[in-house]
């Protein structure tokens, strides 16, 4: 399946994305909507929307905890989706879901791709639903033109190119081992799995987990197709609260430049 | 559909990043499990550490004031570190070194399991770190420092309702972030697969050893057998070598909590739906947009959202029957077997004691019922004392 609007991402002047990750409703859905607004007007190519899931085993604390706010403030599936058509009316920004398999399945396959459809939503990305589980959904999804995004760990090794050949989107590299969350260092040997990926299939791979410098977000977008960050978003978010929305532009700005210039 | 079906349920949802080391230890388990060396290794530490087989006690008294079914009662609390958990731990461990590893993580929620991977860590000269959910640490404080007067490192997990389902959550956290020396020993007949299936073989000594001791007791099958389930794995243990025999009855007893009708509970196929949580598709305590529910039981080893794909499926079939239990049920019957069998039960353990105490009339003198005493309730006689309003002074 080829997605057009996950394409139109990577089809900035050096064939860079920057991705940018939120949690939706943290702290409010009002803050939700005008933060996605501003990360977009900031020049993120593609914006990961999280929906809240009471046990997020794949996050570290940074965003458990916006989790958890979001989920307090009352945000649930349908107000995400609500979130998302605020946003449509006044952007086209690419965009994906990011979730954990049970509010997806729960809320319906069907049911859920369809209000995917209708509000443009590209892809979606899940973390505990592997290769060998994504059978289930991805048919339905597809239907309704959304991308299963696939997900390759350092861990991944003879498993990686089984991945790759399947990948529809774009394929989320996970640059180390554990949860989500900001790191000093990234040593995982990204070239080398870059390397497999090219080998089977041209699908923009970008890279995920511990980046939030602009210094790291350009050294992994030029060893693959895009940077994602996520704690770095949701930790402005967590310090300004219902006042992230300025702050929020000038970070994602210097990221995006940061990619822009590779 | 992937590996590790029982029926619907059950499958591999976990992610990327631990997926090839559950291959490898499904890999690894399939090779061991036909390995002579590893079954007589085991098998000596079962018989010679954990002192199996265990006792299928005639309780007598009980039989005569109950009036009905014979009771026996299957004394996992009499095995080193008392209770079912060593059954496993012992199995996991000594795959896990075969396996090159030399840390063993763990969940637990009554600290039962804890302890029994900090003892089997100790035993075999592993490091061992273990997750527990801060409430439990509180209500569990005695077992917390018995896992660290065994070497380990207790992590009270202050995430979420800070209870079991936590603790899991934040074993698999650091298990994604350390896979390369460390076996994640899960405690329970859930998870991703492999774990469900690993944990059911090695907890099935308790059937295999309860059919045999019947047959020698009673010359004939039990009528029933009961026991609690959480995850299940005693329940798992205690059902499985009986699954083929269609007229034993299989009865699992779930933590009611405050009761069914109340959202304090953690009978997840009482009042659960079906969902994907923890690895596994199986039934879950949620609400309406798949958010896990933060369940309450008097039990911190029963006070867990889900259950494992097995029972799930034992369900659906309708091969095992899956009753609730409620607190004020589950302390009666504690203190009903601590005086008239002068056997002090886990409160776990207590839940299906409950369940015999309400059904044994129902059956006639030369039928038998085999109850699982999963644990011993040392650990449990302050909680009791707090429930009952009784202050207890060092």
């Amino acid at each position: 399946m080829t997605n057009e609007k996950i394409a139109k991402a990577f089809d900035t002047p050096n064939k860079k994305a920057f991705i940018a990750f939120i949690t939706a409703g943290d702290p409010d859905a009002d803050s939700s909507v005008k933060n996605i607004l501003e990360i977009a007007r900031a020049g993120a190519d593609l914006i990961e929307i999280g929906i809240p899931f009471s046990d997020p085993t794949a996050e570290g604390v940074v965003i458990q905890e916006a989790n958890i706010r979001a989920l307090k403030g009352g945000i649930t599936t349908d107000g995400v989706f609500e979130i998302v058509r605020r946003v449509r009316e006044q952007s086209d920004v690419p965009l994906c879901f990011m979730t954990y398999a049970n509010p997806v399945f729960h809320y319906g396959y069907d049911r859920f791709f369809t209000k995917c459809e209708e509000l443009s939503v590209a892809g979606i990305i899940i973390p505990d639903m592997p290769y060998e589980e994504k059978g289930e959904m991805e048919p339905i999804a597809n239907a309704h033109g959304v991308s299963v995004i696939s997900m390759i760990a350092p861990t991944s090794e003879s498993r990686i190119k089984k991945i790759a050949a399947e990948a529809n989107g774009f394929i989320y590299v996970v640059s180390s081992m554990g949860v989500t969350g900001v790191r000093n260092e990234i040593s995982t040997d990204l070239d080398t799995i870059l390397g497999h990926i090219r080998e089977v299939t041209d699908t923009p791979a970008a890279i995920g987990f511990g980046i939030s410098t602009p210094e790291q977000a350009a050294k992994m977008a030029g060893v693959s197709d895009g940077a994602i960050v996520g704690s770095a978003i949701v930790r402005i978010v967590a310090k300004y609260g219902a006042e992230a929305a300025p702050h929020l532009y000038e970070y994602v700005r210097s990221m995006k430049e940061a990619v822009a210039g590779v | 559909m992937s590996k590790g079906r029982y029926g619907i349920h059950g499958g591999q949802y976990i992610s990327e990043t631990l997926m090839n080391e559950l291959i490898r230890l499904e890999e690894a388990y399939e090779h061991y499990k036909k390995d002579p060396e590893f079954n007589a290794e085991l098998q000596k530490l079962l018989n010679e550490y954990a002192g199996r087989p265990s006792l299928l006690y005639y309780a007598e008294k009980m039989t005569k004031d109950l009036g009905g079914a014979k009771i026996y009662l299957k004394r996992e609390d009499l095995n080193h570190t008392g209770s079912h958990k060593i059954n496993n731990v012992l199995g996991q461990a000594l795959l896990a070194k075969r396996m090159g590893k030399t840390r063993l993580i763990a969940e637990t929620g009554a600290g039962q399991h804890g302890v029994a991977t900090a003892t089997a860590a100790a035993l075999l000269g592993m490091e061992c770190e273990i997750f527990m959910g801060k409430e439990d640490t509180i209500r569990q404080a005695l077992n917390v420092y018995r896992m660290e007067l065994l070497g380990a490192k207790v992590n009270a997990v202050t995430t979420g309702t800070q209870t079991l389902k936590d603790a899991v959550n934040d074993a698999m956290r650091e298990w994604s972030n350390r896979v390369e020396d460390t076996h994640y020993c899960l405690g329970s007949v859930m998870g991703p697969h492999p774990f469900p299936m690993i944990v059911r073989d090695f907890q099935s000594v308790i059937s295999k050893e309860a059919r045999e001791q019947i047959l020698e007791a009673e010359g004939k099958l039990p009528a029933a057998v009961v026991a609690c389930v959480g995850g299940g794995s005693n329940a798992m243990g205690a059902f499985y070598n009986f699954i083929e025999d269609k007229d034993v009855e299989l009865i699992g007893c779930e933590a009611g909590g405050k009761g069914v009708d109340t959202p304090e509970t953690a009978a997840t196929i009482s009042t659960g739906t079906l969902g994907i949580f923890h690895g596994m598709k199986s039934y879950f305590c949620q609400d309406e947009y798949g958010q896990i529910a933060p369940v309450y039981s008097i039990s911190a080893g029963l006070d867990y959202p889900g259950i494992g794909p097995e029972h799930a499926y034992l369900h659906d079939i309708g091969r095992a029957q899956y009753v609730p239990i409620t607190d004020e049920e589950a302390v009666q019957a504690f203190e009903y077997l601590s005086r008239t069998e002068g056997v002090i039960p886990a409160i776990e353990s207590a839940h299906a004691v409950a369940q015999v105490i309400k059904i044994a009339k129902n059956y006639s003198p030369d039928q038998s019922i085999i109850v699982c005493i999963s644990g011993r309730g040392d650990k449990d006689v302050a909680a009791i004392a707090r429930y009952r309003g009784v202050d207890l002074h060092d």
